[in-house]
């Protein structure tokens, strides 16, 4: 059984959390005390029926405002997958928490409001799933039951989005039309929409493959840390602690370690003392190699024939997160990108996007919390980097304040 | 006691039959990741233990992370004084056995050297008080990390914290403040003084923790299984009867056969009644139970709607 992360955003009231609370309590997955806490939760805010969107309200200054202020994490499984669920406000100042919590996730859900269709944080969600690079979005088209289940107004919608999603590079899309609140098409088929014929949305998230999502071509490895043990019997030993973020690695390989591009074999894979024959994609692991070479943290061992760019200057898509300073050419910041840090300085900002219109704008002097933008930086060391939309793993940086240390920026490197 | 790591031949079996990767792997590995970035991040960290399935999963997945090199920061717990004895001495052959430096830290010696004023009467507990502790822990050995196990199923507040959770000064977390976390780049950054509390099994499930300590055949404390014990009922919750818990006449002392769901401080911490007396017996219950594992068995958090929450705005864990 396997692992599956998934987003979901929408508006305010679109009924994202009914939609989560729905989800969980008809695949079985709510408890009792649970189920005891949110009735009497509704109880007491004479919500009359039971509230499924308290499920997922979490702390006491959500509940008393009514809104999700932060991106809150679900865990739920069926017989045949496990579930993450990402919850990202839907509430217009908080693009930077879908932006945090879509970098994860494997699979968008969007909420739409059947009653009003593609509405302008419709347009900025689904920039923010392509541009994260999330292979697969569900649009689910809720509150079915607000528009008399019409199939008219779901075909509507769906084309309006279809129309949309074609400017932007969605990778598999289906539309599924739902009432959260009824449970229709959610886990069960709706008996109000019969004319819908396609998958419910459970289906759609328990059978889409996320295996094929990873790159499994570059062989790419940051090193994280360097064990050396150093005691009587492993006296020699050097071991090269990380992930495998992309590709494939196995003993006899021939790698290069960049930024130095220096050569060597692997002489061997271990995890957890022992040794293994291969190491993929997502396995944390230790490598050692045959030739006694200089490696530290923030180097990135990769496969010799299949090299990432190494650079100083970088062109990336920038989401600013910071609500107290702007982004500006000049301003200097530490880029982390894998385990390596280096500081880099903004050489220009080449044009804002408007997430709503998705038009161009140029002439930028600035950037404000929750601008999107495409920046050039140059760091002050080469990073090893591949282009974000073919290795998202390899192709993803921070910004970080030099003086307060909070993240202020998520780039995509182009 | 013994904690075995899978042969090697078994993973490799294991890795060639598998097509998709299975979600117990996939944990791991992320928070080995975890760890590892710890180690590779901070100069002085430690790991929070306290003889707990959580903390004990942890310890593995460090041995694991690091191997075959020493697990490269102290173990560190934070005593009550009101905690199982099954557990204290488990934590002392773990830290011999896997050859780890044991910092033990007493509540009882911060309520002295502060004149902390604790809870009186029968639901009385430290475990508030453990903050201060902690706190102090923190600054004498300058720890700029601690690894903790809290688990973000576990709790509201909890599935609303960062992996790399940011402290202040003060050891306070502000939920409205959290820094973004993005990708798997873990952003450990701070001043002298801050400090960073990470849980590399945040993403984990109480089950999840279950099946994983049954697959890499781990060794836990017996009070995790089916035993008869003397308990205080009380309000419905079965607690252990031991002096650091005051009864009065309302409460039934009674013997069960019982086990522990979750081991914390003994004054917050109930017992379930159980026949499971293996690992796997154990797992059929939590299972089938239809009672979440801090509802069933902890006092604390349901003193209020948000008792974790408020507590770690305070430092706590």
């Amino acid at each position: 059984m396997d692992l599956l992360r998934f987003i979901t955003a929408g508006s305010v009231d679109d009924g994202k959390s009914t939609l989560i609370g729905r989800l969980l309590y008809d695949t079985k997955n709510i408890l009792a005390d649970q189920m005891e806490a949110i009735e009497r939760a509704s109880k007491t805010r004479n919500a009359g029926e039971i509230d499924l969107a308290l499920l997922t309200d979490g702390l006491r200054s959500e509940r008393e405002q009514g809104i999700t202020i932060d991106v809150a994490y679900k865990y739920f499984q069926t017989p045949n997958r496990k579930f993450i669920s990402i919850d990202a406000p839907g509430h217009i100042q908080y693009t930077r928490n879908m932006v945090t919590g879509a970098s994860n996730a494997d699979l968008a859900i969007i909420l739409v409001d059947a009653r009003h269709g593609v509405v302008e944080q419709t347009r900025r969600h689904s920039l923010i799933a392509s541009m994260l690079g999330i292979p697969h979005v569900i649009v689910a088209i809720n509150k079915m039951d607000l528009v008399g289940n019409s199939e008219d107004a779901f075909l509507e919608i769906a084309k309006s989005y279809t129309e949309l999603a074609e400017k932007l590079a969605i990778k598999d899309l289906t539309i599924i039309p739902v009432s959260a609140l009824n449970g229709d098409n959610i886990v069960e088929r709706s008996e109000s929409m019969g004319w819908y014929t396609g998958e419910t949305l459970l289906s759609v998230l328990e059978t889409v493959n996320v295996l094929k999502d990873q790159n499994l071509d570059d062989g790419r490895f940051a090193v994280q840390y360097v064990i050396r043990p150093q005691t009587d019997e492993l006296h020699d030993y050097r071991g090269y602690a990380g992930r495998v973020q992309s590709g494939s690695f196995k003993k006899g390989d021939l790698i290069k370690v960049l930024p130095s591009e220096r050569e060597s074999k692997i002489a061997k894979i271990e995890f957890g003392g022992n040794e293994i024959a291969e190491a993929s994609v997502l396995q944390s692991v230790t490598i050692l190699l045959e030739d006694d070479i200089d490696i530290s943290r923030g180097d990135t061992i990769v496969s010799i024939n299949n090299s990432p760019i190494v650079s100083q200057d970088i062109e990336a898509l920038v989401c600013w997160m910071d609500d107290k300073k702007t982004l500006k050419p000049g301003n200097k910041y530490v880029l982390q990108h894998g385990t390596a840090r280096s500081r880099c300085s903004i050489r220009g900002i080449e044009y804002q996007i408007d997430i709503n219109s998705y038009e161009k704008l140029d002439e930028v002097e600035s950037l404000k919390l929750n601008d999107v933008a495409r920046i050039v930086l140059r760091t002050a060391q080469p990073i090893a980097y591949d282009p974000y939309q073919q290795n998202r793993a390899n192709g993803a940086a921070i910004l970080i304040d030099e003086t307060s240390n909070v993240t202020v920026g998520a780039c995509m490197i182009a | 006691m013994s904690i075995s790591v899978n042969e090697a031949s078994d993973i490799q079996r294991e890795i060639s039959e598998r097509s998709a990767p299975d979600y117990l792997d996939q944990l791991e590995a992320e928070a080995i990741y975890i760890m590892r970035e710890v180690a590779g991040q901070f100069e002085r960290p430690a790991l929070l233990f306290s003889g707990g399935k959580d903390s004990i999963t942890l310890v593995h997945l460090a041995k694991k992370a690091f191997a075959p090199g020493k697990i490269p920061f102290p173990l560190v717990h934070v005593d009550t004084g009101h905690n199982f004895i099954e557990a204290i001495e488990y934590r002392d052959e773990l830290a011999e056995q896997i050859n780890a430096k044991l910092i033990v830290r007493y509540v009882e010696d911060t309520i002295k050297a502060k004149g902390l004023k604790e809870q009186t009467g029968k639901n009385a507990s430290r475990n508030w008080l453990q903050t201060f502790t902690l706190l102090d822990t923190i600054e004498e050995f300058e720890f700029d990390a601690c690894i903790g196990g809290a688990r973000r199923d576990e709790e509201k507040a909890r599935a609303k914290e960062r992996i790399f959770s940011f402290r202040d000064e003060f050891g306070q977390w502000d939920p409205k403040r959290q820094r973004p976390e993005l990708w798997n780049l873990f952003n450990g950054r701070i001043q002298k003084g801050e400090n960073v509390r990470v849980f590399p099994i945040s993403n984990w499930t109480e089950l999840d923790v279950w099946a994983y300590l049954k697959r890499e055949n781990i060794t836990l404390p017996s009070i995790y299984f089916a035993h008869e014990r003397e308990l205080i009922l009380r309000d419905g919750k079965l607690l252990n009867n031991t002096p650091v818990i005051e009864s009065d006449p309302e409460d039934q002392i009674v013997t069960r056969q019982v086990r522990f769901r979750t081991v914390g401080d003994m004054t917050c911490t109930a017992a379930v009644e159980s026949s499971a007396i293996t690992l796997d017996e154990v797992i059929a219950e939590i299972t089938v139970s239809r009672i979440s594992e801090r509802g069933e068995t902890r006092i604390d958090d349901q003193q209020t709607e948000a008792a974790m929450e408020d507590r770690k705005k305070g430092g706590y864990f």
